[in-house]
């Protein structure tokens, strides 16, 4: 009897994997619904600064839906537009990170086993001084009377400083610098582990080096590309910090409109409605992500 | 579990935040927002990192070596720590540091849940870079670079050092195998 109702009990497996897992569902999943629900209140001035959904008035409940704040992402074309432009930034600076990225990870795998490591610990290590302050040293390189300007004049190849800082340009630099690793690491753990016989095979069939890449580096690595792409992709969308520092007033990200819902117009809801609205955008991208990795990040990302 | 890896951070801030406040207006808990709401974030976008690194060690591992532990009468509490424990140990290691660097430089997320009367030191770094250039700021960047560089060096230095001392282990292990 003991033992036909054990089979029905957890084990201990299920002691050591519940913890993590009712961590991540309370602190994780639950704040999306609430954020959720929230996206459908009105904004107040109390604290919270939000109205609740149902009210208990005598015996009756009554539950108000306000799909105000949804509307109004709808109708003012300023979110409309930081959406595109995010995914816009988003797609074009993970191609740019992809562009210099696969070269890097490409070399780094073909090293002699004892520097790959070397040279990969070169890859993340400005990732352990803070981001910030990495930050704050493209805007000392690329503001206008920055290292960058001070040296182009210096050559004599313009004579007025160049306009970077606070330009979409300077985006682009701040997020392929910052998210490259992300790159370059699941490409090389995918890379690392390619078969040197497939290209002498394809080379005596006679294929041209680059015909041997194309056809056969290049379609192998297919899933340590997607990896990797989402990986810069999905959080370059809700990207803050860089728009904000190196950007100009007008470059729109959705980050920095939620932020300034937020913290500036206090409006909880709206800035929970973009939220969502982002989410929404994002899970497509993040189930091919987490289909790929599965298979792809399982090497290192330290 | 994978999905905190590439979640925005402004999504997961604000979420949380959010969560923070209803459970400060139904239970009273989190009435103060601090140290502790930062903690748990922090932990939270954490996990999901350290979970990679973590399992990717684990996928690696060699079962039969815990076999052998269990066939020799260990049971799976002592093979845990005195095998499997040992052998993750790096992959611990790293994915504590990682942990430790994500949340020693998160800016956003701890701006969500931190309250009015605590600052983390990337929050008063954007604060003050926002504002422009700072002496300040230069004085803190050249600190932690050279704090950092000195880390490395002797983390890579340690490294070599256990690498040569396994080459020479494996050689001599040759020479009286042969």
């Amino acid at each position: 009897m003991i033992a036909r109702l054990r089979r029905y009990l957890p084990d201990g497996k299920w002691a050591v994997i519940a913890p993590p897992y009712f961590w991540m569902l309370l602190f994780f999943a639950v704040p999306f619904a609430i954020a959720l629900k929230i996206s459908f209140a009105n904004i107040q001035i109390a604290m919270p600064p939000y109205t609740s959904l149902t009210e208990w008035v005598g015996d009756t409940l009554t539950v108000k839906v306000n799909v105000a704040n949804y509307l109004f992402l709808l109708r003012d074309s300023l979110y409309f537009n930081a959406y595109l432009s995010s995914l816009k930034i988003a797609v074009i600076a993970t191609f740019f990170c992809l562009l210099v990225g696969y070269p890097i990870a490409y070399a780094i795998s073909r090293l002699p086993t004892a520097s790959r490591n070397t040279a990969l610990m070169l890859v993340v290590l400005p990732s352990w001084t803070s981001f910030l302050i990495r930050i704050y040293a493209w805007i000392g390189i690329l503001k206008n009377n920055g290292l960058l300007n001070n040296f182009l004049i210096w050559l004599g190849v313009i004579d007025e400083p160049l306009q970077i800082l606070h330009t979409p340009i300077a985006v682009y630099i701040g997020i392929v610098y910052a998210y490259l690793p992300f790159m370059i690491l699941p490409l090389y753990t995918n890379l690392v582990k390619h078969d040197n016989r497939l290209l002498e095979a394809a080379y005596d069939l006679g294929c041209r080096p680059w015909q041997a890449f194309l056809k056969v580096t290049l379609p192998l690595s297919k899933a340590g590309i997607i990896a990797g792409s989402m990986l810069v992709m999905i959080p370059v969308v809700g990207e803050f910090v860089i728009p904000e520092l190196m950007g100009g007033a007008d470059t729109l990200m959705i980050g920095r409109v939620l932020w300034q819902e937020f913290f500036n117009n206090r409006d909880w809801p709206v800035a929970s409605a973009v939220a969502i609205v982002m989410l929404i955008l994002l899970i497509v991208p993040i189930m091919i992500f987490h289909h790929y990795q599965s298979k792809e990040l399982e090497g290192r990302l330290t | 579990m994978t999905a905190p890896l590439v979640m925005p951070e402004v999504i997961t801030g604000l979420s949380i935040l959010l969560l923070f406040v209803a459970m400060g207006d139904t239970f009273g808990l989190f009435q103060e927002r601090g140290v502790m709401t930062i903690w748990i974030a922090h932990v939270t976008f954490c996990v999901a990192f350290v979970t990679v690194v973590i399992s990717s060690r684990l996928g690696e591992l060699d079962k039969s070596l815990e076999e052998a532990a269990m066939d020799l009468g260990a049971n799976r509490v002592k093979v845990f720590f005195l095998i499997t424990l040992p052998i993750i140990a790096p992959a611990l290691a790293s994915g504590w540091l990682l942990a430790f660097t994500l949340s020693l430089d998160d800016l956003v997320i701890s701006s969500f849940v931190s309250g009015p009367s605590s600052t983390t030191l990337p929050m008063k770094v954007f604060s003050s870079v926002r504002m422009g250039v700072s002496p300040k700021i230069n004085a803190l960047a050249t600190l932690l670079i050279a704090i950092v560089s000195v880390a490395a060096f002797i983390g890579w230095w340690l490294m070599a050092r256990e690498e040569k001392q396994r080459q020479r282990d494996m050689q001599l292990a040759l020479q009286q195998g042969g």
